[in-house]
Parts: structure tokens; sequence; C-alpha cells
């Protein structure tokens, strides 16, 4: 229904905007493609409609203009909240999304175990959330993701909530997952260095309503090291991204 | 190495004897101390406030153990009166909660369930027995069936406000998950739905058991052709002011009430006690 064969983009949109019942205005003439091999992280301030866009691009909320052009059918999707189910163990939670889509017992439990590895929560597969740390909930949260082999992840903030030094591993992880797995991303936050450690490129939103006031091309090879964050180059290219996101708020 | 190690072991080993000692003493002595003091009050009120010949008010508690449980005839009767109640409070919970879980996951599914039955439900829970015992004997007579509508109308309301509540508690987060993935009503009902309701729904039903049972002898009290229930039980002691089997059918019918709630209690940990972050003290 939403699949676009005529273009090599696996997400895009077209002139999108929001605007809410109240009328509040969130989003406006919103134009990009995400394809194979990409990595965009759209950084902006806090309200300014970022995860508005996510919605849309999933097909939870209705944009009032334009269009979003994605497959729909193995759609990653990490939210600000693990949102894992509490009554169920790591790897129940894990297989949730696989069971929603039907798939076969066997083939199931396959790919829970593959995913519980990719993202490292090896025995911990019988834990109830209520004991895991925030960070390992995030990881539970990308595995349940991750069991569908999705050609497009989006990110909506995932990483606001834990502590600086395990959001520093959860991106660097999350790099080597967006290299071994080949999706293409779409990540959400408002922490620059995240947005640029990260990305291949970075697009600055404006404040309410959203509109994309920039964009950089992040040149860093992959895998990238935890190293990068001290280099010359890389601070640079986070001040200019600053510049400009101090720019759009005024 | 060796003397951190050597704390280590110490520090582990030596204060969690006498802290496990401690968490009983704290747990068990302050209701021993206060059940004792009401036994002393109890006694005080027996032989130092009432005169021989109006005794019969407040019984000994020996001799209502005496009278009421160790005789022979006495006891048999109240058991069977007990279980006569015991049965209409199992009849009358069963109905509540079957007719609670239908009418909540109506109102779960659409505002305009809610909207329609819940007024009812809060007047019908408004009520007063009393009030309405008359047109219950019209319509079910004054046997057992109208026994169990008394228990039905006093257990209900708790068993449906709270299943309610309980499977509207689910994240708005978790629902957009289900909604991602083309999750149908009933998927949606069964994996997501029932499990986050289940603690709200055990509150619940540990509310309505003990409640089904107040209800069972309520309604005993008004209707009491057939087997005679606790009700009738206590009605006829009362007019022959015999307070020793008096006391022992309210002994008895109370810990009824208590032995449900903790069973109930009990199904709750076996339930959701892995998973629930507020794990209940009291089971």
């Amino acid at each position: 229904m939403d699949k676009n064969l005529n273009t090599s983009a696996s997400l895009s949109f077209d002139d999108i905007g929001m605007i809410f019942p109240d009328g509040t205005e969130a989003l406006q003439n919103i134009s990009f493609d995400l394809s194979r091999g990409e990595f965009i992280t759209i950084v902006g301030p806090s309200g300014c409609g970022k995860s508005t866009l996510l919605k849309i691009a999933s097909g939870l909320l209705e944009p009032t203009n334009g269009n979003v052009t994605v497959d729909r059918e193995r759609l990653g999707y990490v939210f600000q909240d693990a949102t894992l189910l509490p009554w169920r163990t790591v790897s129940k939670n894990v297989e949730l999304l696989a069971e929603l889509h039907g798939t076969g017992i066997q083939e199931r439990k396959k790919l829970v175990q593959e995913s519980i590895e990719l993202v490292g929560l090896e025995g911990f597969e019988d834990h109830y959330p209520k004991s895991l740390s925030g960070g390992m909930k995030m990881r539970c949260s990308l595995a349940r993701s991750l069991t569908l082999k999705p050609p497009v992840f989006l990110f909506d903030e995932p990483f606001g909530a834990v502590d600086e030094i395990t959001r520093e591993h959860l991106n660097e992880e999350t790099q080597q997952l967006f290299k071994q797995e080949g999706f293409a991303g779409l990540f959400i936050t408002h922490s620059i260095s995240e947005a640029v450690f990260m990305s291949t490129k970075v697009l600055v939103m404006s404040a309410r309503p959203g509109r994309i006031v920039a964009e950089f091309d992040i040149p860093f090879e992959y895998p990238r090291k935890p190293d990068l964050r001290f280099e010359a180059d890389f601070a640079e290219l986070c001040g200019k991204v600053s510049v400009e996101l101090r720019g759009s708020h005024s | 190495m060796s003397i951190i190690e050597e704390k280590q072991t110490s520090s582990s080993t030596i204060p969690t004897q006498p802290s496990r000692t401690k968490k009983y003493v704290a747990a068990f002595m302050p209701p021993l101390i206060l059940g004792a003091g009401v036994i002393g009050l109890w006694y005080y009120i027996s032989f130092g406030l009432l005169e021989e010949k109006r005794r019969f008010l407040l019984r000994p508690i020996h001799s209502v153990i005496d009278v009421g449980f160790l005789d022979g005839d006495n006891r048999s009767e109240s058991l069977q009166a007990l279980w006569s109640s015991t049965e209409v409070a199992l009849i009358g919970l069963s109905i509540s909660i079957g007719l609670g879980f239908i009418l909540a996951i109506l109102m779960s599914q659409a505002k305009f369930m809610e909207r329609a039955i819940f007024p009812y439900m809060v007047t019908l829970q408004a009520i007063p027995i009393l009030a309405i015992v008359p047109l219950i004997s019209f319509w079910f007579g004054t046997g057992q069936r109208s026994r169990v509508v008394v228990c039905v109308i006093i257990s209900l309301f708790p068993i449906i406000v709270n299943t309610l509540f309980g499977l509207q508690s689910a994240e708005r987060g978790m629902h957009d998950l289900f909604t991602l993935h083309h999750a149908n009503r009933l998927t949606r009902l069964r994996k997501l739905m029932f499990p986050a309701a289940l603690p709200a729904v055990f509150a619940g039903l540990r509310i309505s058991a003990g409640l089904s049972v107040i209800g069972a002898v309520v309604g005993d009290f008004f209707f009491g052709k057939g087997e005679a229930g606790i009700g009738q039980m206590l009605k006829k002691h009362a007019n022959r002011l015999q307070g020793e089997e008096l006391l022992s059918c309210v002994i008895l019918s109370s810990a009824l009430g208590v032995l449900v709630f903790w069973l109930f209690g009990v199904l709750q940990n076996k339930a959701v006690g892995r998973w629930h972050e507020a794990n209940s003290a009291t089971s």
C-alpha cells in the first residue's frame, strides 16, 4: 500500500505538515528521503515536533498535509520509554512482535536468541523488567524491534533517560548494529554529540512549528571508535550543529 | 586483600542472623500484644464490669470456647450453618466474578458502554439492602436464591471497578506498540489488557471475597427458608440470649471472611507476585 518501488528511498517525507485539532502547528514543510545505508538524526529543541514526525512515519498519526512513503510491514520503532510488558520476561518481551506477526514458534525462538545476543543481554533471558536497569530495558526494547529484521528503524529519543556512560555505550552499539544489520535509521534526540557520533547525516529542526533548518553530512568512517568524541573534527562539527540549533531557537 | 575478605565475610554473616529474628518479632509482636490486650479487656468487662445476671451480654472467652466450640451438638449445628453460608458466598462470588468481568470487559471496549453502564452500577451499589429486601423476596422467594442475590449485590461492585481500572491501566506506549503491529481487538485484550489488569483484578477479588461472606450472612439473616445459615443462627441465639453460641457464630463467620481474603491473597501472589512491582506485604 505504502510501497513505492519507483524510488530507492526506504522512507520519504513529502511536504509533511501537521496541525493538531487544538490549532498548534507542530510541523511545516518537512521533506527528505532516507535510504538504505543512511542513518539520519534529527536534533531539535524539546517540543519541536520531532516525535510527531516519527509517529507520522509509523502511521500512528495522519499528517494534515503531505505524504509519507514507507513499507510499514516490518518497521523497527523504539520509543522514549522501553515499553516492556512487565509480566513478560526479557525473552518473552523480545518475542512479542514476532508473535503479533504470526511467526512460527521455531523461527521465533531463533530470532529471539539472535536479537538478545546482538544487544548483549545473554544471561538475562528469564529476568523480569522490574529487575533490569534503565540501559538494559532499552537494550531489551532494541532487541524486540530487531527480531523484525527491520529495513527501516525509527528511534524516538531512546537513550534520554539513561546515564551518560551508558548512553555512550548504547550509541556505540547502535552504530555497530546499523552497520551489521544494514537498516536505514532515523534517530531523534536533543543531544548533539549523540547525533554526530552515530549518523551519516544530521538534520536540525527549529522550534514549533518544526522545520528543517540545516543539514550536515557526517563524514567519519564506520565503525566509529569511542575516541572519535575527543577529535578536533568531531568537536568542530558539533560546534556547527550547535550554532544552527541556537539560531533556530530564537 | 585478606583483611577486606575477612571484613566482607564477617559483615555478611553476623548481621543477618539477628535481623531475621528481629523481622519476625517486628512482624508478630505488635498484633500479639494487641490481641492479648483485647482478651484482657474482654475478661475485665465480663467479670469486672458486668454483674452475674447481665453477663450474657459478653460471656468470658473460655466459656465461649467451651459452649460454642467444644460442645458437640452446638459445634455441628454451627458448622452446618457455616457450610450453608459458605455455599451461598461461593455461588454469589462466582456470579459476581463472572458478571463483573463481562461488564468490565464490555465497558473497556467502548467509551459509550462505560457511560451507559457505570451509573447503574453505582446506583446498585448505593441501594441499602434493607430497602430492597421486600422486592427480593417478591421476585426470588425467601430461600437460597434470595440469599445469593443479596450476596451478589453486595460483592459485585469492587470487582467491576477494579477490573475496569485494571483493563484501562496499560500504558499508552504499549497500546501504540500493539497498534503498530496491527494487533486485533482480541489479541490486544488477551496479550495486553488482561495481564495488565491482573494486579487490580486481584485487589478487587480480595475485597469482594470478604464482602461475599458478609453478603451471605446478611442474606441469610433476611431470607431464612430452607437450610439455616450463620445469619439464622445469629438471629436464633440472639433471641434466646445465648451469648456463647452467638459469639461463636460471630467468630466463625469472621474466620470465613479472613480465610477467603487470605486465599485470594495467596492466589494473587502466585499469579502476579513475580513481576508486579508493588508486592503486598499482607498475605
